[in-house]
């Protein structure tokens, strides 16, 4: 049997960005992981608030404290009112809005801003550093 | 040589102040090791004499000399240690006299110029003057036990007998270092008898009865022992070579004699420079180890404080770091040593803490004696009989420590001190926060005492994450973090702080708090309780994790349901245990063990197909490594298809049910173990709990499946079954308690079914059974009353509890591979079906693993290059 990727052709460029995966590859209040030129992404889609829609969140899924690839397995949680995901390895929090270690200042994962374009979710600027 | 205007001169070129120390044994050796440590050899010329031949050695092993071990082994640095660092070691050189007013000293050799002196002279053995036969070559009748050269010499006696039957060594001296030298003649092959003076062996660490108990072990090994014997004269004997008669008329024949009564401290030097000598004998020093002459200093044996010689070494390892500390300008004065201790003589463990004796006003004992096993522990209690002052141990140390630090730590004592002493089978009560002495090292990766715990809380910790990243506690393997929260919480208590047992800032509540509420609003989902109980709007990985948790225990619903989803643990989630590379192992269930030889092919052949790390794990199953997240489902569906289920490795929940093979192959069997575990394996799998259970049976009273250690225990027995409880190997070991005897079937599943529901009501986030129950107010008791008695009529409630959960369990991966939706989260990336191309394994002993980082780095080099 096969997992059953429903992967639309990622990469390509679409007026809004790079196509990185749909809407249905997520979880909410969770992470999936996706594939970008040699980077592992990191996305997370929390409900936000009152409306329906989710807000979409990238970070590195590298995990620098153990080196394995996890980020995007971790739990999503709320930190002092920020919004954080804990590595499944050494528990250490990372914020999600741009990547900043809780308990080590000086680690911080790299980040990436998203978008829906409609049932896509694109990648809006390559490469991009979001500094808090 | 010596003449006195060639004089030698060591360090001759330097203007340094000049240290001597006279004696390189075991605590001249420690203190040459304090003077490296300070750095203050550095600032000093230092001179060392050693008497002997040899550098220092480890004298405590002595006895080892015969078994294997050569003097190189036993000595207690390398050949070049002093050279290195700049000391000159003289051997085979004794100090033959001091002259303090022109402070020189003078050796067998030639004559040295000191500031100051250290005096390290040790001790001699005493030999009791006993009218010896007189003969004309080495007397074998006047032996001693102390260096290398006197072993060698009771070696040569012993060789000497080669020709004999019976070879037959005698040791007058019953105490630490006669025992130790007795077992040396065995080492050499001789029979080997004790005569010991007074009533009893080792009288001063031991009373009569642990004497006794000492004794019979001791005999038990093959050496002869003979008390309350004074010997007269040692005189010609008729089958051996001497004949000792003692002063009752008896006599006892012997080829080599060994002294062992005692030692006294070697003043002679100290005495003939007309230093201050205890009466009877000693070199009298103050509490900075100064002696009557500011300028010398005396440390170890040869040292007399308030009256009192010091025979172990500990105490002369402080007096040597005091005179360190004087000399570097940091003194910590000398007062004195405890002369507890703990030791293996002839294999055999005896102990002796504090007033062994009980000679403290009003003193109370506790005696435990076992006549059939020769064992015997006594603790003495002070008057009020709230502390512990005393204790003797003969069999078993592993008593030892725990009373030492009630002793020392004066830690008040348990409702019944007995149970201090009492068989562990029994349950050895275990040291809660509050009674563990500063010195308990609570983070051993970090090296972390209660003491520095108990700092930064007094130094303004007041949360457990600052704490953890004070004092570092904690913060590595993270196996301590039950015990730290413990010993926070109570320091919080003790100084008057509300402790908060919020589980974290989004629910105010306990773990136990919260299960009530859940069950009692009927509450199904995480996002209801968040609503009606919970602070801000999304929970965190520490309560998301444990209300999963607790909604599995109360209502049993598939992990995987969408909404249970985002709150679990990786673990939980992929139903996989990640490891450190980020691949997951895969532990299918194998009830109580047993397999059938097809499934434990069809693992192997599940292994080699996928290349899985495969190891047998401690609660007999098989482990599968290295498996990447998108493999799980296929390697799911094809252990599925062999008959496999999940074994739940991953969950906070039913672990195993380890099982001997019991009355269908073994001897020695009364029940059938295999069956009662697969029956009790089937019966809680699946069942979700505060922390991982462990299982196991045993089909008779040898108890081979280690059921004492385990959160629940059977053993069987020829009525039965036996309940065992809260049980725990790992780090905090803890023996299972026996709970309920000679249960039937039925009564023993119920029992089971009480216990477990009780605990999961009650218990704290991430609490084993062991924890739990130390906490557990009332104790045993109490839980006996609730579980066995039904003290608070919830029995047929926790039955019923029970049942539901049991009724409701499905296998979580055979549920997540019929669906879709949930397959999807199987993926290692949405948008790509390539594998994670950073994990890289390399193969050793024939199977893969995890590539190190440097071996990484080499692969790609050669990839580049």
């Amino acid at each position: 049997m096969s997992t059953t990727a429903t992967a639309s052709a990622s990469g390509e460029r679409t007026k809004a960005g790079i196509r990185l995966c749909t809407r249905q590859d997520l979880v909410p209040n969770s992470g999936v992981v996706a594939w970008h030129e040699g980077s592992q992404i990191a996305v997370f889609a929390i409900p936000a608030g009152a409306s329906t829609d989710l807000e979409l969140y990238a970070v590195d899924n590298h995990d620098p404290f153990s080196g394995a690839n996890v980020i995007g397995r971790g739990i999503v949680g709320e930190l002092g009112g920020e919004l954080v995901v804990a590595s499944p390895i050494y528990k250490q929090h990372f914020r999600l809005r741009d990547g900043q270690c809780v308990e080590d200042e000086s680690r911080r994962l790299r980040c990436w801003p998203l978008a829906f374009d409609g049932d896509d979710v694109v990648l809006l600027q390559e490469d991009s550093i979001v500094r808090a | 040589m010596n003449a006195p205007d060639n004089l030698t001169a060591p360090h001759s070129d330097t203007a340094l102040p000049r240290l001597i120390v006279i004696g390189n044994g075991m605590v001249g050796h420690y203190f040459l090791e304090q003077l490296i440590e300070t750095g203050v050899h550095r600032r000093l010329a230092v001179t060392v004499f050693g008497e002997e031949r040899h550098r220092a050695y480890d004298r405590v092993h002595l006895s080892e000399y015969f078994g294997g071990r050569d003097a190189d082994s036993l000595s207690l640095s390398e050949s070049d240690y002093c050279d290195l660092n700049g000391i000159e070691l003289h051997l085979d050189e004794a100090v033959t006299a001091i002259d303090r007013e022109a402070k020189r000293v003078t050796t067998t050799r030639g004559e040295y110029a000191y500031d100051q002196l250290v005096l390290a002279t040790g001790s001699y053995p005493f030999v009791p003057p006993i009218p010896t036969l007189e003969e004309t070559t080495e007397s074998h009748a006047a032996l001693v036990y102390r260096t290398l050269d006197d072993l060698d010499r009771i070696r040569n006696a012993a060789e000497s007998l080669a020709e004999r039957d019976i070879r037959r060594g005698v040791v007058v001296g019953g105490g630490l270092l006669g025992l130790e030298a007795a077992n040396a003649l065995k080492s050499l092959g001789l029979e080997a008898h004790v005569v010991e003076f007074a009533p009893r062996l080792m009288p001063v660490q031991l009373d009569d009865q642990g004497g006794d108990a000492l004794r019979r072990q001791i005999e038990a090994l093959g050496v002869a022992v003979h008390v309350e014997r004074a010997t007269t004269e040692i005189v010609k004997g008729e089958t051996h070579r001497y004949r000792m008669n003692f002063a009752d008329g008896e006599w006892l024949e012997t080829d080599l004699v060994v002294f062992s009564a005692g030692i006294r401290p070697q003043d002679r030097l100290a005495r003939e420079s007309g230093l201050a000598i205890g009466e009877r004998g000693g070199v009298v020093i103050d509490e900075t180890c100064h002696t009557s002459d500011p300028d010398i200093f005396a440390i170890g044996e040869c040292a007399l404080w308030n009256g009192q010689i010091f025979g172990l070494v500990a105490p002369g390892y402080t007096m040597a770091r005091t005179v360190a500390g004087c000399l570097s300008g940091t003194c910590e004065p000398f007062s004195g040593a405890d002369m507890s201790t703990k030791l293996k003589l002839l294999g055999v463990d005896v102990g002796s803490i504090g007033d062994a004796h009980a000679r403290t006003e009003g003193a109370v004992s506790y005696r435990f004696i076992d006549e059939a096993g020769h064992g015997y522990r006594r603790l003495v209690v002070s008057a009020d009989g709230k502390r512990a002052i005393g204790a003797v141990l003969v069999g078993d140390n592993s008593y030892y420590d725990t009373l030492l630090q009630y002793v020392q730590n004066a830690i008040k004592l348990p409702a019944d001190p007995a149970s201090l002493i009492l068989p562990q089978s029994e349950g050895t009560p275990l040291l809660g926060a509050d009674a563990l002495p500063e010195t308990a090292t609570i983070c051993s990766c970090h090296n972390v005492s209660k003491g520095a715990i108990c700092q930064a809380v007094e130094g303004g910790c007041s949360d457990l994450s600052a704490l953890k990243a004070e004092t570092k506690a904690s913060t590595g393997c993270g196996g301590c973090t039950a015990l730290l929260k413990q010993v926070f919480e109570h320091e919080l208590e003790s100084r008057g702080i509300e402790v908060d047992r919020s589980l974290c800032e989004h629910f105010a509540y306990t773990r136990q708090e919260l299960y009530g509420i859940v069950r009692v609003e009927g509450i199904r989902s995480f996002e209801a309780l968040h609503e009606r109980h919970g602070k801000g709007h999304l929970g965190c990985d520490i309560c998301k994790p444990a209300v999963a948790s607790i909604l599995a225990s109360c209502w049993n619903e598939p992990i995987m349901e969408p909404s249970l989803v985002p709150l679990q643990d990786t673990n939980d989630t992929f139903m996989a245990n990640m490891q450190k590379n980020g691949t997951y192992s895969v532990v299918p269930r194998i009830p109580g063990g047993e397999i059938t030889p097809d499934k434990l092919i069809a693992i192997g052949a599940v292994a080699k197909k996928y290349d899985l790390y495969t190891k047998i794990t401690g609660g007999q199953r098989i482990d599968l490594f290295g498996a990447q997240l998108h493999e799980l489902p296929e390697i799911w569906s094809e252990l599925i298809e062999a008959g496999f289920e999940t074994g739940h490795a991953y969950g906070k929940s039913t672990r195993t049910v380890k099982s001997c093979v019991g009355n269908t192959w073994c001897r020695y069997g009364v029940q059938d173990s295999v069956a009662m575990a697969l029956t009790i394996e089937n019966r809680y799998k699946g069942l979700r709990s505060p922390h991982k259970l462990k299982f196991a049976v045993s089909g008779c009273t040898r108890e081979c499946a280690e059921a004492q250690s385990k959160d629940v225990g059977v053993i069987a027995t020829e009525h039965g079954w036996n309940l065992y409880v809260c049980g725990n190997g790992g780090m905090r070991p803890r023996h299972a308690e026996l709970f309920a005897t000679d249960l039937d079937d039925e009564t023993l599943l119920k029992t089971i079914d009480r216990f477990l529901m009780f605990y999961i009501r009650t218990a704290d986030r991430l609490q084993r059974t062991s924890v739990w129950r130390e906490n557990l107010d009332g104790g045993l008791d109490y839980l006996k009353q609730v579980v066995l008695e039904d003290s608070l009529g919830l029995g047929d409630e926790l039955e019923t509890q029970m049942q539901h959960v049991v009724d409701q369990y499905e296998c979580e991966w055979a549920g997540a591979l019929k669906d879709p939706e949930k397959l999807k989260r199987f993926r290692t990336f949405v948008n790509d079906k390539r594998a994670d191309p950073d994990i890289i394994a390399v193969s050793e002993r024939d199977q893969p693993r995890p590539a190190r980082p440097e071996e990484i780095a080499s692969l790609a080099v050669e990839v580049t290059s």
